[in-house]
């Protein structure tokens, strides 16, 4: 009770990162979003949930402009983050995409060594002056995805040559090289087993005490564990939005009800 | 007004589960108006079978136990579910204990048959085991049909049972003062209303745990307070006169 308490405290003090302002997609004709209005809590884990087809990725591609190579994809409304509007004139989204790394359901290494991939990012970006500091950043970035112990006799293999949970850890290795202050996570886990499923997990938990976590996850049980915040997402709408000890003790709409509590909705 | 859950056998354990409750329920009020009547007929083979009877509720009470470790552990109920299911395994282990307190109060009618009657303070007690076994009836019906107002009744009432409590402990201490040889048949009398207010005050936790499901808030304002036994005092001149 009190650890819960102090986590909605922590969580209503928590400075916005990121902000969606009646956003709105279109795939074509198609209205895939309508009017979201969501605010994403610094260093806090964000879960997206809901049903298949409802726009949690959608809504997830908004927030580093992936729409934007979709074709047909429109986006209007705001997204800023630290109050600049990322579909603001003159934003450049290659830094944007910088500092909003992002993981995939199914993990996609590049078909490189485990080193190239992590140092592949750092050095587009001009991050390290030399050899030594590259070494130094795949090495941190490594061992912050708790990837190192099982593979650091082996850098120079390639990534696919990795099993699933290790390749998920190594794009998110590859994701924090770069020092993005926000990653998004689409079903991160979908692919892996219970054991390596709860390692990333334990990684995200403790990934946002330098990064904004936002994730979409489909397993009710990963959200109420790594999330603080739980946003349901219905057929394009942002239904509730609340502390997730809330939403899943106590949700206030039906449609959310009927959703995580496995009814006909 | 709650649809379905998708998969079906969820909804039948969910179901069994509030048939148990409503089984114990049934058989908690029974004991307790079979202990006062026992108490009052002065039937000792009622009592007996009372005692005997006990050991029911606590088997039902496993069960539900049981049933609930299951539910929590291969379908992980959320909001609602989680709520149905956690105020389920409170209300039995609530009925369980009002249970042992008739079981008690069959005992001490058992002890009672062996000494004189004294007063009218068996009909007190008749009237309150009236009122709790009103109390556990109406508090399950709440939890059968999530009725708030119900439950919210059964919690006002009993105010009631501690007012009877507390002057029945005023009379029971007259008795005991006018006369020694009461003494033994009071204290147990004094113990057997102490057993049914106890067995009101595990029927308004029940009816604040319906509050809870139905809701999922803790009921609001504070429950009053109105038994004074603890501080009463009768003064011997209280009774000169
Ligand atoms: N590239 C696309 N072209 C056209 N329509 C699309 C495209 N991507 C998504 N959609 C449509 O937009 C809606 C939202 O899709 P989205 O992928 O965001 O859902 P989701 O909530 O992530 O679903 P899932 O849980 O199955 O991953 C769907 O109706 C989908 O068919
Ligand atoms: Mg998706």
């Amino acid at each position: 009770m009190a650890q819960a308490l102090r986590i909605s405290e922590t969580l209503e003090n928590a400075p916005v990162k990121a902000k969606a302002s009646k956003v709105q997609v279109f795939y074509g004709a198609k209205q895939a979003l309508t009017d979201i209005d969501l605010e994403i809590p610094q260093n806090h884990v964000t879960a997206l949930i809901g049903p298949s087809g409802c726009g949690k990725s959608t809504f997830l591609r908004c927030i580093n402009r992936m729409n934007d190579i979709i074709d047909g994809c429109r986006v209007e409304g705001d997204i800023t983050i630290d109050g600049v509007n990322i579909y603001g004139p003159g934003q450049d989204v290659v830094q944007l995409r910088a500092r909003v790394g992002m993981v995939f359901q199914k993990p996609n290494p590049f078909p490189k060594s485990i080193y190239e991939n992590v140092a592949y990012g750092p050095r587009i970006h001009g991050m390290a002056a030399n050899k030594k500091q590259l070494d130094d950043i795949v090495i941190d970035s490594l061992t912050r995805a708790g990837l190192i112990d099982e593979v650091k006799d082996r850098l120079d293999a390639p990534g696919t040559s990795l099993s699933g949970g290790q390749q998920q850890r190594l794009c998110i290795a590859r994701a924090i090289a770069v020092k993005p202050e926000m990653i998004l996570m689409d079903e991160p886990c979908s692919a892996l087993d219970p054991i390596a499923t709860a390692r990333i997990e334990e990684l995200i938990d403790e990934l946002r005490n330098n990064f904004t976590i936002v994730i979409v996850t489909h397993s009710m049980q990963q959200a109420a564990r790594v999330s603080q915040r739980t946003a349901f997402f219905h057929m394009g709408v942002l239904v509730e939005t609340g502390a997730t000890e809330q939403i899943f003790t106590n949700p206030k709409d039906t449609r959310t009800q009927a959703y995580i509590t496995g009814r006909i909705g | 007004m709650v649809s379905d859950h998708i998969v079906k056998s969820f909804d039948d354990e969910l179901n069994q589960l509030v048939s148990k409750i409503a089984e114990m329920g049934g058989l908690a009020e029974r004991q307790l108006a079979d202990s006062i009547t026992a108490l009052s007929r002065r039937d000792e083979e009622l009592a007996n079978s009372v005692i005997e009877q006990d050991a029911r509720l606590d088997i039902l009470e496993e069960d539900i136990d049981a049933h609930v470790i299951r539910m929590l552990a291969l379908r992980q109920p959320q909001a609602l579910d989680l709520r149905a299911v956690i105020v389920a395994l409170k209300i039995s282990a609530e009925l369980e204990r009002a249970g042992d307190y008739a079981k008690n109060v069959a005992k001490r009618a058992l002890t009672l048959m062996q000494t004189p009657t004294v007063g009218p303070a068996a009909n007190t007690i008749v009237r309150m085991g009236t009122i709790v076994g009103g109390m556990i009836s109406n508090v399950i019906d709440a939890y059968l049909h999530a009725d708030t107002i119900k439950a919210k009744e059964v919690r006002a009432r009993d105010h009631d049972v501690d007012q009877i409590h507390t002057s029945l402990f005023r009379e029971l201490l007259t008795y005991m003062m006018e006369d020694p040889r009461n003494i033994t048949a009071c204290t147990h009398l004094l113990f057997i209303a102490k057993n049914i207010e106890r067995i009101g005050d595990h029927v308004t936790n029940i009816a604040e745990n319906v509050h809870f499901l139905v809701s999922g808030e803790n009921i609001a304002e504070d429950r009053p307070k109105s038994d004074f036994s603890s501080s009463t005092i009768v003064a011997v001149e209280d009774k000169a006169k």
